[in-house]
């Protein structure tokens, strides 16, 4: 149970998705405008992730030992197309979810964050359990960065920003700053 | 699959075409992956078996031969039985003078350090309770600071000789007992980790060393 | 996007600078910022991007006419997909220590998005030679982005230059250069310098362009 849970604190901030693993910058940068689309977008990540874990550790018990050099190729379409169908599932159980979520699904379905999760979680030798925890985590964490961000963000509005300085360079500068806050967290879960 | 579907303005090619596309790209990339996969692979391979063969070597001080044993049923085993995959479980290896005395075993262990998962190898004579070397071998501890736990030659030599159970202790406090490791300044955490993991692994597979050692002596002492 | 009339050469350099994936169109930035913590690093990574990038612009082009344009997107991915496997195995055979330093990032460059981009925008729609000198182009241009990276956190992090020791050893590193806040800072700090040298471009052509003996253009008064 310890491991679970350091698994899954580790995921969501100590090595956070985004500001220490670099993955899943696209809607990091492009989504974190509005705190409302941030929460939405994060929500729709620890969905796909916990999917896309689900789908890794199908093929890595049954189906990749016998071909170990499909791994790339497997998951990308087992995960894009797996994703898709439950996102045709919820469209039609829950139109209201998907309304919520929907319009960020076909964006993250193959973001650098979800084949990262898949891929670490292989190359750490994850079992179900702590493929499922991991994936909550780093979907949390990622939520986590993405709010934090959007918080900045809107905050930082009507702030007068040099001219050389606004959208991009700002940004990645403000980034900067907030995971050299995370990297407080190193240690959190090692003190003895 | 992950086809968007067709527009229902555009359906002038048949759906028998899109499906042998996609087939006929499959079977090219998987050809190609397979040509590769068996160009690279025995490279691979035998690098991962260098680099485990020298880590082995060194923590264990130069043996002359090394035996593999896996952890199976709650016993080392040098042989598996039958569909068994021994990749999968854990390892144990045990390293032989040329006379067939055996020098000790040497066993790869991990847990979470400051920041991610820290890995390391240590050689151990379980008769005597000693340390014979550590080598860590995965880390993503701070550079500079944590990092020392591996690049730092006067703790890691520190571990030679050292007896179990470890004792991280301040280099202040340091009083010379061989159980003492002396903790670097700044890494107190790393360095207690890689003691911990030491302590951990000895604790874990201590029974399973004894079980074996005595096996083996009823073995070749008739 | 439909395609504009361009010169060979313009295809070429567009890529390299004036539409640089990294620094300008911002694409690709999870390897851009995760492993260029050393040059060698950003190097091997850059060159892996290129191979992947070549080949796939290399192979769509040539067989664009035979691909629906229904099954375009999975098609090209799996091309994609193909050349990454290949890059990851042969990086691990040629260069075993750097791909353990590089770990998942060369399986993912996979989902990089400047790759399909440059695949739909232009190897799908131009000749052959045009779509190889596009992504010559941009995979060169990543390369660039990279390596001025991997240059700034090196030097500043390490003390050292390609492994070589620049400042000798009394220099203390700046550590925090080659960590994960050091990649956001690095790269949010080359976009202020290039924004400011676009700025003072534009600027000088204004200055340049008022007519004599009218005054002072009225956007240098400040300086």
């Amino acid at each position: 149970m310890g491991e679970v849970f350091w698994i899954l604190v580790s995921a969501m901030v100590v090595n956070n998705f985004t500001l220490y693993y670099f993955l899943g910058l696209c809607p990091f940068m492009g989504v974190s405008a509005r705190v409302e689309t941030a929460v939405r977008m994060g929500m729709a990540n620890i969905f796909v992730m916990t999917m896309a874990s689900l789908c890794a550790w199908f093929l890595n018990t049954f189906i990749l030992p016998h071909a170990p050099y499909l791994r790339l190729i497997s998951f990308i379409v087992v995960i894009a197309s797996f994703v898709q169908i439950v996102e045709m599932v919820i469209k039609k159980v829950s139109p209201k979810l998907f309304r919520q979520l929907g319009i960020y699904l076909p964006l993250i379905t193959t973001n650098c964050a979800i084949l990262g999760l898949a891929l670490f979680q292989t190359n750490r030798g994850y079992g179900l359990i702590q493929g499922l925890s991991f994936a909550v985590g780093a979907g949390l964490g990622l939520t986590l960065a993405l709010v934090l961000m959007a918080s900045i963000r809107e905050t930082g509005e009507l702030s007068d920003v040099p001219s050389i300085a606004k959208g991009m360079a700002l940004v990645l500068i403000i980034a900067g700053s907030l995971s050299l806050a995370f990297m407080g967290f190193a240690g959190l879960l090692s003190a003895t | 699959m992950t086809a968007p579907a067709p527009p229902p303005t555009k359906m002038d090619v048949p759906v028998k075409r899109l499906l042998v596309t996609l087939a006929t790209a499959g079977a090219v990339a998987g050809f190609l992956i397979v040509f590769v996969f068996g160009w690279t692979q025995p490279i691979i391979q035998a690098y991962k078996a260098e680099q485990l063969r020298l880590a082995v070597q060194e923590v264990l001080k130069a043996p002359d031969r090394f035996d593999t044993l896996y952890v199976h049923d709650g016993a080392l085993t040098a042989e598996l039985p039958a569909g068994v995959d021994g990749t999968t479980l854990e390892q144990v290896f045990v390293g032989y003078r040329e006379d067939g005395e055996r020098i000790g075993f040497a066993v790869a262990a991990g847990e979470p350090g400051f920041q991610d998962i820290v890995r390391l190898i240590f050689g151990y004579d379980r008769a005597s309770g000693t340390v014979l070397g550590m080598k860590v071998l995965e880390s993503k501890e701070t550079p500079g600071l944590g990092d020392k736990i591996e690049k730092d030659s006067a703790f890691v030599l520190q571990f030679d000789g050292a007896v179990t159970p470890l004792l991280g202790v301040k280099p202040r406090d340091a009083t010379g007992d061989l159980h003492e490791i002396d903790m670097i300044t700044g890494a107190t955490i790393s360095s207690r980790v890689v003691i911990r993991i030491i302590n951990n692994t000895i604790e874990r597979l201590g029974p399973l060393l004894d079980a074996y050692a005595a096996s083996y002596a009823a073995a070749t002492v008739p | 996007m439909s395609p504009r009339e361009t010169a060979p050469q313009a295809d070429f350099f567009r890529g390299v600078w004036r539409e640089n994936p990294v620094l300008i169109q911002m694409l690709g930035l999870c390897p851009a910022l995760a492993v260029t913590n050393t040059v060698e690093n950003s190097l091997w990574m850059g060159l892996a991007t290129f191979f992947v990038l070549t080949g796939s612009s290399f192979i769509v082009s040539l067989i664009k006419k035979l691909i629906p344009g229904e099954v375009r997107i999975p098609t090209f991915i799996l091309i994609i997909a193909t050349f990454v496997t290949v890059a990851d195995m042969s990086l691990e055979a040629i260069v075993p220590t750097v791909h353990k330093q590089l770990g998942a990032f060369v399986a993912l460059i996979v989902v990089n998005c400047m790759i399909l981009s440059r695949q739909e925008a232009f190897a799908a729609k131009r000749p052959l030679g045009r779509s190889l000198l596009d992504a010559f182009g941009t995979g060169l241009g990543f390369i660039v982005a990279l390596v001025m990276m991997g240059a700034i956190r090196e030097v500043l992090g390490n003390g050292t230059l390609m492994g070589f020791s620049l400042f000798g050893p009394n220099f203390e590193p700046w550590v925090i250069f080659i960590l994960p806040p050091g990649g956001f800072l690095t790269l949010g700090f080359w976009l202020l310098l290039l924004n400011w040298f676009q700025k003072w471009r534009t600027e000088r052509a204004k200055v340049r362009a008022w007519p004599e003996g009218v005054g002072a253009p009225p956007e240098r008064k400040a300086a």
